[in-house]
């Protein structure tokens, strides 16, 4: 597994150093997550064979590391450029998997979203991120998108919306939303901030629209936009009838909000949104996770109850705890001091990936950089958020904390795609 | 390319603001909010309350008097209830539909989703009509508990009884440790030792998981107690003598408190209208106490504690004492049967001693005894004289253990009233009164009232030639032998020697010829019974007669106390009614028939129709 010579002094072992700090922390988090008081004998050194053993999560994700760490060595010592060039095949590759998987996966927990391959199994929307993400990046480099040349764009948001469209088919919402990070990447290369602020706005007003009376809203708009126009007259000559039309989509947002409510989304996104609004609302279905969550982190105190302890994330109160709420144990067992190094290590992380983004000479590795650090960042976002009630219950795993092959394959092939075209940086010329 | 350079600030800062909502946010739930942690406690603690076995309780032979059954409430989730047929529901229960439905209504206003008891109290038979047939009816379950029941049909008053722990009761420090729900003696015995009979509620803090299932010790148990078993009571009662007297003193009211006057152990207490210890428990309980509440002749009323009465010519005796003590007579003092002081209760010889005065129970020669001891000439104002002299035979009286709380182990002790000279002030005014206004405390009349174990323990004083231990129902708690509270002796202001002249008085009482007490008399199995009759004057309505005596004599083993109400004079009812008493527990058994035929049935009997 020796590494070229060459390899070692370019690739950025800063990332690698955080990359193996947030694998080993998330693997202590699962075995606490799965370890049982009263089945001790699922401890580490407990004398029992393979088999056995394959049925506690920690050692399942022992394996998932030890390929992770074959997968590394696979991705740096593949030609940098190869991931430009076979960008859009692996796109294609994808979207095929994408459109089939609903039609040979057997249905697991309500979407037919898995591929089984022997004892294997592999969610192709969990990889969809970093191919997406080397598509886009591909076509960006190709394009001016301050150019604003209308065919590129529609070429491109196609490109984003198509994987998302297929996994939205097959009922994974919450993978789909994830490519609402792109956005933050062709943000930095040129987009027009205003698609951020109107869609910002649009979900700002959504929410909005549950919480207060809607006459008060429409009132408290109206109110705000009149004042605006009457500071600056000058401003309502020239554009009132653009001032109108957003008066209007306003207004029709506001009343629309109960259609899109009621007939858009289904049930359990509903509830998911009301849980956030009021976590009373149904304390026993969704508002219980978000409830639980919030009781085992929120009893973890400063300092945390210490490892193994947590009763919450023993004793079930807290769903789905090796997975998508992981941060629960970290919470519950560590304390405020063990929230705060995971959020560190995060911010670390994003931080790197941001700055090895910039560095890059090419379009291509500076918006796939990008790409990594909004997709990463999207994740932690909601995952943490939804543990502590500041987002939506929506199903994805923190990366390289929560449990699972798929997800830790596809953010350590997301990152170290990255690594790998940084690593190559300087022979990379100008295209 | 400036423009979009500055871009990467914005993603920068983007990522640092949901950093940092989010380390606020966490260190607001887990360090700031302490509710978080509550809640996590109140998910998998689960208190599991150990009630222990309540103590039993034991006569002075060792015979069972209270146990602990088991019974079983009906309990009801009311959600899982699923059309109940209310009639075949009320057929099986035995039970009103309507009471069915108002004890369903008030389950379902307690939880609708915990279960609360519908009915409670099944006797072991009672359980079996229903269980089979249970199934049939959704939402109801069976739960088992231990009750307390009666090996004895006797001694009510004194035991007590358990009921569950009232709203009010759960709001006062003492029970603080009590649960809505949870038994307790409200009475008696039951009552007073309840901290002993009840044991130590053991608690269990288990953890559970979101199914409810247990995982184990919280903290390994470090918090958890063992619930410790109720210590059982021996109580002093002799349960046949108990039965006994209460059999006598069926249809009356009155009462019989009998003493071992060398311990101060109660041998039987008789409240007379009784009922069976029984009826207080069980299902059904509330209405049948309602019942006895209501009752008119109040059943109970723990009359021998409670009921306070003018003692009548018992307390000569006393009076007597005092006098002699003070040194204003002696034995051999003689007055004369003065009807113009008071009126006596018959023709009878010269009281020319004091032992022919008891027997004939003189009134005017008590007078002047009582007024010997009051006017003793310390203040030239006659007025001035009966108050301090009042006060000091009040002072010695009181050392009788009358006029206060004898300190029993039940807690509706009465104290009675020995009147003293601010009693009189307030009445009449200060230095408005006189010997001639107090003087038939001399004769047990009057502003004066005793208990009847009161009277009892001034037999058992004069029996003991001076001293009195606090009478008591318990003599050992548990394996522990007698209880050190009750080895101390109180000791009168009388010095002994003036017992021994009273007593050969009180034996020519029962035995002498013209006693009063003649029908007490148990000179043919030749014991000697000391005893002195008393006749209350009643305004309301007829006489109560009253009779106090100690027997043996010579070596007494028993002091009594009969009170009859609206039974006329003493001797004829009371007096033998002792004796009987006195029969029963030195000899066993009772072989004068005629005597027990005489004193059964109602006082009425005894008044002699004019």
């Amino acid at each position: 597994m020796a590494l070229p010579a060459r390899y070692s002094r370019s690739l950025d072992w800063v990332t690698v150093a955080i990359y193996v700090l947030m694998v080993g922390l998330g693997w202590i988090s699962v075995y606490a997550a799965s370890y049982s008081p009263e089945a001790p004998a699922g401890g580490l050194f407990s004398g029992l064979g393979f088999q056995e053993l394959m049925a506690f999560n920690w050692f399942k994700q022992i394996l998932w590391i030890g390929t992770a760490v074959v997968l590394i060595v696979v991705l740096v010592v593949i030609d940098y450029k190869a991931y430009d060039t076979f960008a859009f095949v692996l796109y294609g590759i994808m979207i095929v998997l994408l459109i089939v998987t609903p039609f040979i996966a057997r249905p697991i927990a309500g979407s037919r979203s898995w591929l089984e391959l022997g004892p294997i199994r592999l969610q192709p929307a969990e990889f969809a991120k970093f191919i997406t993400a080397l598509a886009v990046s591909r076509f960006m480099a190709g394009i001016n998108l301050r150019q604003q040349n209308f065919r590129d764009q529609m070429v491109l948001a196609g490109l984003t919306l198509l994987p998302p469209l297929l996994i939205i088919a097959a009922n994974e919402t919450g993978q789909a939303l994830v490519f609402a990070a792109f956005l933050l990447a062709y943000f930095r290369e040129g987009m027009s901030p205003l698609i951020l602020i109107i869609l910002a706005a649009a979900g700002a007003i959504l929410i909005l629209a549950l919480l207060v009376p809607k006459l008060w809203l429409i009132g408290a708009f109206t109110v705000i936009l009149v004042l605006v126009f009457a500071i600056n007259t000058k401003v309502l000559r020239h554009h009132l009838p653009l001032a109108l039309s957003v008066w209007a989509v306003v207004i029709g947002m506001v009343f629309g909000v109960d259609f899109f409510f009621n007939n858009v989304l289904q049930p359990h996104q509903r509830k998911r949104i009301e849980v956030l609004i009021n976590p009373s609302a149904d304390p026993l279905g969704v508002g219980w996770n978000v409830t639980q969550s919030k009781i085992a982190i929120g009893s973890g105190g400063l300092v945390g109850k210490g490892f193994l302890q947590g009763t919450q994330t023993k004793f079930d109160f807290v769903p789905e705890q090796s997975t998508d709420f992981i941060f629960c144990t970290v919470g519950e067992e560590w304390g405020w001091a063990g929230t705060t190094v995971v959020i560190l290590l995060f911010m670390a992380l994003l931080a790197r990936v941001l700055y090895v983004a910039e560095r890059q000479k090419s379009v291509f590795g500076r918006t796939y950089g990008y790409c990594v650090a909004s997709i990463l960042f999207f994740h932690f976002a909601i995952n943490v958020g939804m543990t502590i009630g500041l987002a939506p219950v929506v199903g994805i795993p923190l990366p390289l904390f929560s449990y699972g092959g798929s997800s830790l394959w596809s953010f350590t092939t997301l990152l170290f795609i990255l690594l790998a075209i940084d690593a190559y940086r300087k022979q990379d010329l100008v295209r | 390319m400036q423009y979009l350079e500055g871009r990467k600030y914005v993603v920068q800062a983007l990522f640092l603001v949901v950093a940092l909502v989010f380390g606020t946010r966490l260190f607001y739930i887990q360090v700031l909010d302490g509710s978080y942690k509550l809640a996590a406690d109140r998910n998998t603690l689960q208190r599991i309350v150990q009630v222990p076995y309540r103590g039993l309780i034991y006569d002075r032979n060792g015979q069972l008097l209270v146990q602990n059954t088991p019974v079983y409430d009906l309990m009801v989730v009311p959600r899982e209830v699923k059309q109940l047929d209310t009639l075949r529901f009320s057929q099986l229960l035995q039970l009103p539909i309507e009471e069915i439905r108002v004890s369903l209504r008030a389950a379902r206003a307690y939880s609708r989703v915990k279960a609360s008891p519908l009915v409670q109290n099944l006797s072991t038979p009672e359980l079996a009509a229903i269980q089979d047939n249970l199934i049939d009816f959704p939402g109801f379950s069976i739960k088992a508990r231990m009750a307390r029941s009666y090996k004895t049909e006797n001694m009510a008053h004194a035991l007590g009884y358990v009921g569950a722990i009232t709203p009010a009761f759960l709001e006062k420090p003492k029970y603080a440790k009590y649960f809505p729900g949870d038994n307790l003696g409200i009475t008696g015995l039951e009552s007073f030792y309840e901290s002993t009979l009840m044991g130590r509620r053991g608690v269990q803090y288990r953890m559970v998981n979101v199914r409810g299932i247990e995982k184990g010790a919280f903290r390994g148990g470090e918090f958890d107690t063992l619930s410790i078993a109720g210590q059982d009571l021996h109580t002093s009662i002799d349960i046949e003598l108990q039965k006994y007297g209460e059999l006598l003193m069926q249809g009356k009211r009155g009462s019989i408190v009998a003493l071992d006057p060398k311990t101060g152990e109660i041998l039987a207490l008789v409240s007379a209208p009784m009922y069976e210890p029984s009826i207080l428990t069980g299902k059904g309980m509330g209405n049948r106490y309602m019942e006895l509440l209501n009752n008119p002749e109040r059943p109970l009323f723990n009359r021998p504690l409670m009921a306070t009465y003018p003692p009548g010519s018992v307390f000569k005796m006393v009076n007597e004492l005092v006098a002699l003590q003070m040194g204003v007579v002696t034995p051999e003092t003689g007055f004369d049967c003065n009807w113009k002081l008071v009126r006596c209760t018959h023709r009878h010889e010269a009281p020319r001693n004091l032992t022919i005065a008891i027997k004939q129970s003189c009134n005017p020669y008590f007078y002047q005894v009582m007024r010997a001891s009051v006017l003793r000439g310390r203040s030239t104002n006659r007025f001035e004289d009966a108050r301090l002299g009042l006060g000091e035979w009040r002072r010695q009286v009181m050392s009788f253990g009358l006029g206060d709380k004898l300190g029993v182990d039940m807690a509706s002790e009465k104290k009675g009233l020995i009147p003293s000279p601010d009693f009189y002030d307030k009445r009449y005014g200060y230095h408005r009164w006189g010997y001639k206004t107090v003087y038939s405390l001399s004769i047990g009349q009057g502003e004066i009232g005793i208990t009847g174990l009161q009277m009892a323990n001034v037999m058992a004083t004069i029996a003991n030639r001076g001293y009195y231990y606090t009478p008591h129902f318990v003599r050992g708690i548990g394996q522990g032998g007698p209880l050190p509270e009750y080895a101390q002796r109180h000791v009168t202001t009388v010095d002994p020697r003036y017992f021994a002249t009273v007593i050969p008085g009180m034996q020519a009482v029962v035995d002498g010829r013209g006693g009063t007490g003649n029908f007490a008399s148990l000179a043919q199995f030749g014991i000697s019974v000391a005893g002195k009759t008393g006749t209350v004057q009643n305004p309301h309505g007829e006489d109560h007669a009253t009779f106090a005596a100690f027997a043996p004599a010579e070596d007494p083993k028993i002091a009594i106390a009969v009170f009859i109400e609206n039974a006329g004079f003493g001797g004829t009812s009371a007096a033998p009614l002792a004796s009987l008493m006195i029969e029963k527990y030195l000899r066993g058994k009772v072989v004068r028939k005629n005597w027990e035929y005489w004193v059964q049935g109602s006082a009425d009997k005894f008044i002699k129709r004019r």
